[in-house]
């Protein structure tokens, strides 16, 4: 409850006859700066938005915090209120909406009969016991996301839960949650992990779909290359010290106060796949897990956040500096091999001197 | 008996010539150009970033960048930094071409498709080489890749950026190039320049900070002032450059030993047209000889 | 000069061995046009780091030496003037120019850039300059394409002799007698080329190793290098004269020269004493006798290569155990042997480029080499069969 009035109220800061055509495309431009995309891109989404171009989207909600929904609150370029008011039409939001009850089942249905539109998960979805685990009006989630994600023009998941079933699904994992893409097997799912997901990577992502009608490049995973393409490592601030070997070996210690690297303290940054290390949190400079100094534990990375233990030391890729002497080009000497040729060479000699004794007969001898 | 002056004149006359044949000089190789061009590579600077491998494999079209850098140098990777991890030490080290003062390479190629070029620089002349490898074989440093994998193969080694570097128009280094490693380094712990300011600016470090370099005797070492011959990329180091997968030579290179004992065999072609016109002349007594015999 | 008696075996081919070789000669064109159009790395187990393998330590530097045959009859027959090995002379030559032929062809396929090789006899023509003259690989290039062609010259009598008799076509016939005259005036000066050659060549063969430096190991890195390999390969060069009679004896139902065989196996005792001498001298006197025993494996290996050289000079050093034909034939064989394992380890073996570094031949790489050896025992049984290269039934014992 407490949740839904602070939405509420700030909704109702924003001003009555919306805002002015220039602050907008300057919100639109600060998005796309945001995500490291040009001006240019800014002013198209806010043409896009005053052609009235609002894609609908239906938001979910499964075994979730609804930390993603909040880290959408805390944006400003563009602000949630100027999203879901001018940018999309947000049809379907359990956090968010001032219906319940029958009143937003109805919403819910309507919209997706409408069909067209971009389906966001949050929240992992149980599968044990057919899924009872989480359960919406009396459907399992894992029935509401077989139709509305089935249906949906594109299919979103945002946060480690509906990537890839985050917290929920660590070990002993009791009520077999996964991700969506593993309910939506034939549907491409764009996954956004993080604990929370970056929101300017879902704006991002968001904001193409809307503008420019098309969806960013992805990798094996389904997640935009943009933003996960690299690993926190290789872009990290503090990357120096961990090249230069100068490691913080105790929280509070010296090396903790002059910002050293992590790296001892168990920081997954070589293994997790993010944009954390450029595009900090809350608008605010450094404010991300290494910023203020506590290792990073991969919270958007499969089999390393809610996995690995804190401060176990993360593995470095395995090509990262190659040792002085290689490794022999073809591998080493396969024994079964070079025993068929030694044993070929050796039948060959003694075929051959056992020949000498035949061949020696007959001829001349003194 | 047609065979009898005639022909011994024709094998003396053979012998003869060859005596005129042009004499080779161990002498050229003894040191680098004057206008010799070079890199000075300071280990203890570098941080390992290896911004230097994906500006080489940039700058000479290669594929590949740092982010999944190769183990070892190869027909499509002409620079690598590695990593030297020891007790309680490490070090980073480069690996790319020596551009020696006598090179291996340049030794063994018999069609002059390595050679030592302008500046000192060793390139390679694709319209030249046959691909046999010998290179590979002479050069101490394992430097000259193959490329395996294809049935049109280069040979690839770096090549100081020459292209970049080099004008072949006017036949000078273009004003402020530099190969594409020295140009990327952020720390500068590889630099480009003339092969005599590199030595002086070596000199320099290791006597300002002698502490921080590492010497065979205690005496700091700047290697590549005279090891196999010498090589225009010098090295520095807190560390053996054994640990670092350099070569300990000595002060004469094997090209040159290798020259020395193949000239003294052959100087001048004189020992094989010496030792024709005596072949010749034997089997021509020996057929006399018979010829008498059989009357 | 001595006219030969050769005669041409005659007869038909062998069915048998015919299809085998269709077959198999059918296989190994299409292991090479994969080779040529996929590159080297499929076909063999060669790297960066023993980028000579198998094609140059087998089919080249073993290969060439083995072929050495012609040259080994020669010097004797014809330096030292021993008129009885004559009727050796034409067989031993047969088995050298194929034998170097192939080589030559095993070039072809090894080298990575093969369409350029036109380059090496012809490519310093006009501008001299642009060979190098202080490449030992160069005067091995040089000296062994010439050697190829003189070889081939002197196996011209064989072809002009069968023309000459049997030819229906009077202008080949014509040419034929030409041609003879020719030879019977200018044989000395190509003979003479024949033995000056391989003298060069042979002896570079292991001064190329020397560039190798540190990375060939100290037991069989030495200055002498080059005498080494020269008296090595005469003696392999008696050694396969040996095998190559008794095999062709054997084979086409031939009388074999015993007498002069077994003659020649004093010669082989000369050679290997001189081999172990200088080989043993140098080690000791450069202090590389510790080398022997405190390499590793490698002394192992040292010991075994010395042993193989040990052995036939044992069993041919005594008179009466050579005068057994049987023994001939296992020195032989043994002399073969360490005259290619001496040349596989300055190769292959004893060079170690960097730690970790290893090499093995791959399937299909050996597959290659057999193709080589495959197509030169084919060329030499359709020649020998056609054209008059092995002695005939009267031994021709007399002349001395």
């Amino acid at each position: 409850m407490g949740r839904r009035d602070e939405m509420l109220d700030l909704l109702a800061e924003l001003p009555d006859e919306g805002v002015d055509r220039r602050d907008f495309v300057k919100v639109c431009m600060m998005a796309a700066a945001a995500l490291g995309l040009p001006a240019a891109t800014g002013v198209k989404w806010a043409e896009a938005a005053e052609a009235g171009l609002k894609p609908s989207v239906i938001w979910l909600h499964f075994q979730e915090c609804t930390g993603c929904t909040e880290s959408l609150l805390r944006t400003s370029h563009p602000g949630l209120g100027t999203l879901i008011l001018d940018m999309i039409s947000l049809d379907y939001h359990e956090t968010l909406f001032a219906a319940a009850g029958h009143q937003i089942e109805a919403a819910l249905h309507d919209a997706v009969a409408r069909g067209g539109y971009i389906c966001v998960v949050e929240g992992a979805i149980p599968t044990k016991d057919d899924g009872i685990y989480c359960q919406i009006a009396g459907r399992t989630a894992m029935d509401i996301l077989q139709e509305v994600g089935g249906n949906a023009a594109a299919v979103i998941a945002i946060g480690s839960c509906a990537s890839w079933g985050g917290v929920p699904s660590a070990e002993p994992n009791p009520t077999g949650a996964v991700g969506a893409q593993e309910i939506l097997p034939d549907t491409p799912v764009i996954n956004l992990p993080g604990c929370p997901s970056n929101p300017y990577n879902f704006l991002g992502v968001v904001l193409q779909f809307a503008t420019m009608g098309t969806l960013p490049a992805l990798d094996d995973e389904g997640r935009p290359l943009f933003a996960y393409g690299r690993t926190i490592h290789e872009h990290c601030p503090r990357r120096a010290h961990f090249d230069a070997g100068r490691f913080v070996r105790e929280f509070g210690d010296e090396g903790h106060d002059l910002g050293y690297c992590l790296f001892a303290m168990g920081c997954k940054g070589p293994e997790t796949y993010a944009n954390c290390s450029t595009l900090h949190f809350n608008e605010v400079p450094d404010a991300w897990p290494i910023g203020i100094g506590a290792p990073c534990f991969g919270c958007t990375t499969k089999g390393v956040g809610f996995t690995k233990p804190l401060f176990q030391e993360a593995a470095l890729p395995p090509n990262y500096v190659p040792p002085i002497h290689a490794e022999s080009q073809r591998g080493p000497i396969t024994p079964g091999w070079a025993g068929v040729v030694g044993l070929a060479t050796g039948a060959a000699v003694g075929g051959a001197l056992m020949a000498t004794k035949k061949l020696g007969e007959g001829g001349t001898e003194d | 008996m047609s065979m009898d002056r005639r022909t011994l004149l024709k094998g003396l006359a053979v012998a003869g010539a060859g005596a005129v044949a042009p004499v080779e000089a161990s002498e050229q190789y003894a040191e680098a150009p004057a206008d010799a061009v070079g890199m000075l590579y300071d280990a203890t600077r570098c941080i390992g970033c290896q911004a230097c491998v994906t500006a080489c494999k940039t700058a000479n079209n290669l594929p590949g960048n740092r982010y999944n850098p190769p183990r070892d140098l190869d027909g499509y990777t002409k620079n690598l930094i590695r990593l030297y991890e020891g007790e309680g030490d490490y070090s980073y080290m480069k690996s790319q071409c020596m551009h020696c003062v006598d090179p291996g390479c340049a030794n063994a190629c018999m069609i002059g498709a390595y050679k030592k070029r302008e500046y000192g620089i060793v390139t390679w002349d694709p319209d030249r080489c046959i691909g046999c490898r010998y290179c590979q074989v002479a050069c101490p440093y394992n430097i000259p890749k193959f490329q395996w994998d294809t049935g049109v193969p280069l040979m690839v080694k770096c090549e100081l950026c020459n292209h970049i570097i080099h004008d072949p128009d006017t036949g000078t280094l273009r004003e402020g190039a530099l190969p594409g490693c020295c140009q990327a380094c952020p720390k500068e712990a590889v630099i480009f320049g003339k092969y005599t300011d590199l030595i002086e600016d070596a000199k320099q470090r290791v006597a300002d900070r002698p502490e921080k370099y590492w010497g065979p005797d205690g005496e700091p070492k700047i290697f590549g002032l005279t090891d196999g011959g010498g090589t225009q990329v010098l090295y520095l180091a807190d560390m053996n450059f054994e640990n670092l997968g350099l070569p300990t030579l000595g002060d004469e290179g094997t090209a040159k030993q290798a020259r020395d004992i193949q000239h003294g065999i052959y100087r001048g072609f004189i020992a094989p047209v010496a030792l024709y016109g005596v072949l010749g002349a034997v089997m021509w007594r020996n057929s006399r000889a018979q010829k008498k015999e059989e009357g | 000069m001595a006219h030969s008696h050769a005669q041409p075996v005659g007869g038909p081919l062998n069915k048998k061995f015919v299809t085998f070789m269709v077959i198999f000669l059918g296989l190994w064109g299409a292991v090479l046009l994969y080779r040529f159009i996929f590159g080297i790395g499929v076909v063999s187990g060669l790297t960066d780091y023993y980028p000579w393998g198998v094609w140059i330590a087998f089919d080249v530097v073993t290969g060439t030496a083995l072929a050495c045959g012609g040259y080994a009859v020669a010097i004797l027959c014809y330096i030292m003037n021993k008129g009885k090995y004559h009727p050796l002379v034409r067989p031993a030559l047969l088995t050298s120019a194929l034998g170097y032929s192939m080589a030559g062809l095993a070039i072809v396929i090894d080298v990575g850039r093969w369409w350029g090789v036109w380059r090496i006899p012809l490519g310093g023509f006009p501008d001299m300059g642009k060979y190098n003259w202080d490449s030992a690989l160069l005067e091995v290039a040089l000296c062994v394409m010439a050697y190829v062609g003189v070889l081939w010259i002197e196996l011209g009598p064989a072809f002009l002799e069968k023309w000459e008799s049997t030819s229906k076509n009077s202008a080949l016939v014509g040419f034929a007698k030409t041609g003879l005259k020719f030879y019977d005036k200018a044989l000395i000066w190509i003979i003479a080329l024949g033995v000056l050659l391989p003298t060069m060549h042979q002896s570079s063969l292991g001064t190329l190793m020397l560039l190798g430096g540190q990375k060939l190991h100290g037991l069989w890195y030495t200055p002498w290098i080059p005498l080494l390999y020269l008296i090595s390969c005469v003696g392999m060069g008696y050694a396969i004269v040996v095998w190559e009679s008794s095999l062709s004896s054997s084979l086409f139902k031939r009388d074999r020269e015993d007498t002069m065989l077994i003659s020649l196996s004093g010669t082989m005792v000369v050679v290997i004493s001189l081999y172990l001498a200088l080989r043993f001298g140098d080690l000791i006197i450069s202090g590389k006798m510790p080398l022997m025993f405190n390499s590793g494996w490698l002394s192992i290996v040292f010991w075994a290569e010395i042993g193989l050289f040990a052995v036939p000079l044992f069993i041919l050093a005594n008179k009466q155990r050579r005068s057994h034909f049987p023994n001939m034939l296992r020195a032989s064989i043994l002399l073969m042997l360490a005259g290619s394992v001496y040349r596989f380890n300055t190769y292959i073996t004893a060079y170690q480029p960097a730690p970790g570094q290893t090499y093995f031949p791959s399937f299909l790489e050996i597959f290659i080499t057999f193709g080589v050896i495959a197509l030169e025992v084919s060329m030499y049984y359709f020649i020998v069969k056609r054209y008059p290269i092995l002695g005939g039934a009267t031994a021709d014992a007399s002349a001395e």
